[in-house]
């Protein structure tokens, strides 16, 4: 974890409800796909926990929803903007087990962080075939599916009211994939329908109301086979294998 | 050069910032990122006899100015705490800690004590009876003076490190109830826990917390604390820890004038993770500004 000071280089709206943030800093603490940072914003007592969509260097970017006043502020903020963040937060994605076929599952606001994590799969591995289902409510929410595409993955959409891709939910659209591994980030219904319906291992990343983001306050802590586990700090990503679902 | 030291039920501190518990774990999340020995001391996350989970989620609501919390007491354990959890903290911290110790009976309290009693590193007992978050224990006995009492008197029959009592601001009379420590023979008194309070999610029309209340914390309690505060050193002739949503080298000076021997530091933490850092690297400019060189010499100066 490392706190430090960020710039607002972008800050756009790139479909209905749905907001991509470019933020310059030290990112240096961000060392997986999958974890987190936390914003302080003005007037507000805790912060914002958002996944990393992706990260280099100099820049992380996030992809947010608005969903409350927060987040409403957020998309008010103008660019040259600077934030304090806690970044490199939570455990993120392994990558070791995924094989040379991992498919990776999104919902909606639980895509972005899958789009870091097809990166790195990719950069470690050229030659192996990722495949993306990705879920959204209807078309005009729909968001990063080019550049998953330019990446080289396959993609397929599927909307819950048909208006792209496949008519339903990603646990339609999996049905007849063949995969070595999964990856999903999404809401927790979505989560559950999956577990019951993946034919592999695999790795799911969650969502929870977060007092530090840090491990410090036991907000988010949840129970698995492998004992109490903080979302935060020992998450956002949990093995399938040790849900107690 | 100002002189920051403090001194609690006769140990030394360098300072009177402490972490408080609840929002510091056992100190090493947040030795990650600053040397956590600037620190007077820490008390760590409330232990009791068996493992919790605590409650449900959602524990964390938001809330102007602070936050409402309902966690339960989630902790390992304390054979688990002094077998893995202070060793660890050992590597971190090498001051006299503070532990904090919560319980569903009298005899609960009594056998964490005397576990933790044997601790070397262990300065002071920080005995919660005060917890809003759990039912039939923890503040049931803060809210009635004969059942304060009876803990207290349990707990300083098997120790001799100093025990300090953690009271709730959720009763009608904070002084009866500290004086009741006193008279049991507590070594300190330390005030306030978090406020008894809930919000409701519009959406759903339901409490968000899934405990339905939680405790409220943050600098929206700093006034009430701080009355509480004035109200109990006024009472009692033993120290005062003061706490709730002290932030700033302004409030810790503001609660040691309401007569806080030394002060916990709570929500902050969570918010700004150098909370504590920050407030000790500011205190002597603070000082400097009010003309204060010793800060034990303003411990109850609202009160002369």
């Amino acid at each position: 974890m490392k706190q430090g000071k960020f710039e607002i280089i972008n800050n756009d709206c790139i479909a209905a409800g749905i907001w991509k943030m470019v933020l310059a800093g030290d990112t240096s603490a961000i060392t997986a796909a999958g974890q987190f940072i936390n914003i302080q914003l003005d007037g507000h007592f805790l912060r914002r926990p958002i996944s990393v969509h992706d990260v280099n260097d100099e820049e992380v970017t996030i992809i947010y929803k608005v969903l409350g006043h927060g987040t409403e502020e957020m998309t008010q903020l103008p660019v040259g903007t600077e934030l304090d963040i806690l970044t490199g937060l939570g455990n993120g994605y392994s990558l070791a087990e995924a094989g040379d076929r991992p498919l990776l599952i999104g919902g909606g606001v639980g895509i972005p962080p899958l789009y870091n994590l097809a990166k790195r799969l990719l950069a470690e591995q050229p030659n192996r075939k990722v495949q993306l289902v990705l879920g959204f409510n209807k078309a005009d929410e729909m968001f990063c599916v080019d550049e998953f595409k330019e990446l080289g993955c396959e993609v397929i959409i599927a909307t819950a009211d048909g208006s792209c891709g496949i008519k339903g939910f990603v646990t339609d659209a999996i049905k007849d994939l063949d995969y070595s591994y999964f990856y999903t980030c999404g809401p927790e219904a979505m989560l559950r329908a999956l577990f019951k319906v993946v034919k592999t291992d695999g790795q799911m990343s969650f969502e929870e109301r977060m007092g530090c983001g840090f491990g410090a306050c036991m907000g988010c802590s949840c129970q698995t086979i492998t004992g109490y586990k903080r979302i935060c700090k020992d998450g956002p990503v949990l093995r399938k294998e040790e849900l107690l679902w | 050069m100002v002189d920051m030291k403090t001194s609690l039920c006769g140990i030394e501190l360098d300072n009177p910032v402490i972490p408080a518990s609840g929002t510091f774990g056992y100190g090493y999340e947040f030795a990650e990122i600053y040397d956590i020995n600037c620190l007077g001391t820490f008390s760590f996350k409330g232990t009791t006899k068996d493992a919790r989970f605590g409650n449900a989620t959602p524990r964390i609501a938001e809330c102007p100015s602070g936050m409402l919390n309902s966690v339960g007491l989630q902790n390992p354990g304390v054979e688990a705490v002094i077998s893995e959890e202070l060793p660890r903290l050992a590597k971190v911290f090498n001051k006299p800690v503070m532990a904090n110790i919560s319980g569903f009976a009298v005899d609960e309290y009594v056998y964490v004590a005397e576990k933790l009693d044997k601790e070397k590193q262990v300065g002071w007992l920080e005995i919660n009876i005060s917890c809003p978050n759990v039912h039939g224990g923890g503040m049931s006995f803060g809210t009635d003076p004969e059942c304060a009492a009876q803990v207290v008197k349990a707990v300083k029959a098997v120790t001799t490190k100093p025990v300090i009592i953690k009271l709730t601001p959720n009763v009608t009379d904070i002084v009866a109830m500290a004086k009741a420590c006193e008279d049991a023979d507590a070594d300190a008194i330390s005030l306030i826990n978090t406020l008894m309070g809930m919000r409701i999610n519009l959406k759903t029309g339901k409490p968000i917390l899934a405990n339905t209340t939680g405790g409220y914390s943050g600098p929206a309690v700093f006034p009430v604390a701080l009355r509480m505060v004035y109200q109990v050193a006024e009472a009692v002739n033993i120290p005062v820890v003061g706490m709730g949503g002290v932030s700033s080298a302004e409030d810790v000076i503001e609660m040691m004038m309401a007569g806080a021997t030394a002060v916990e530091v709570g929500a902050a933490n969570l918010v700004n993770p150098t909370a504590c850092k920050d407030i000790i690297e500011d205190l002597p400019r603070v000082m400097d500004k009010y003309g204060i060189k010793n800060l034990k010499e303003i411990i109850g100066a609202a009160h002369r």
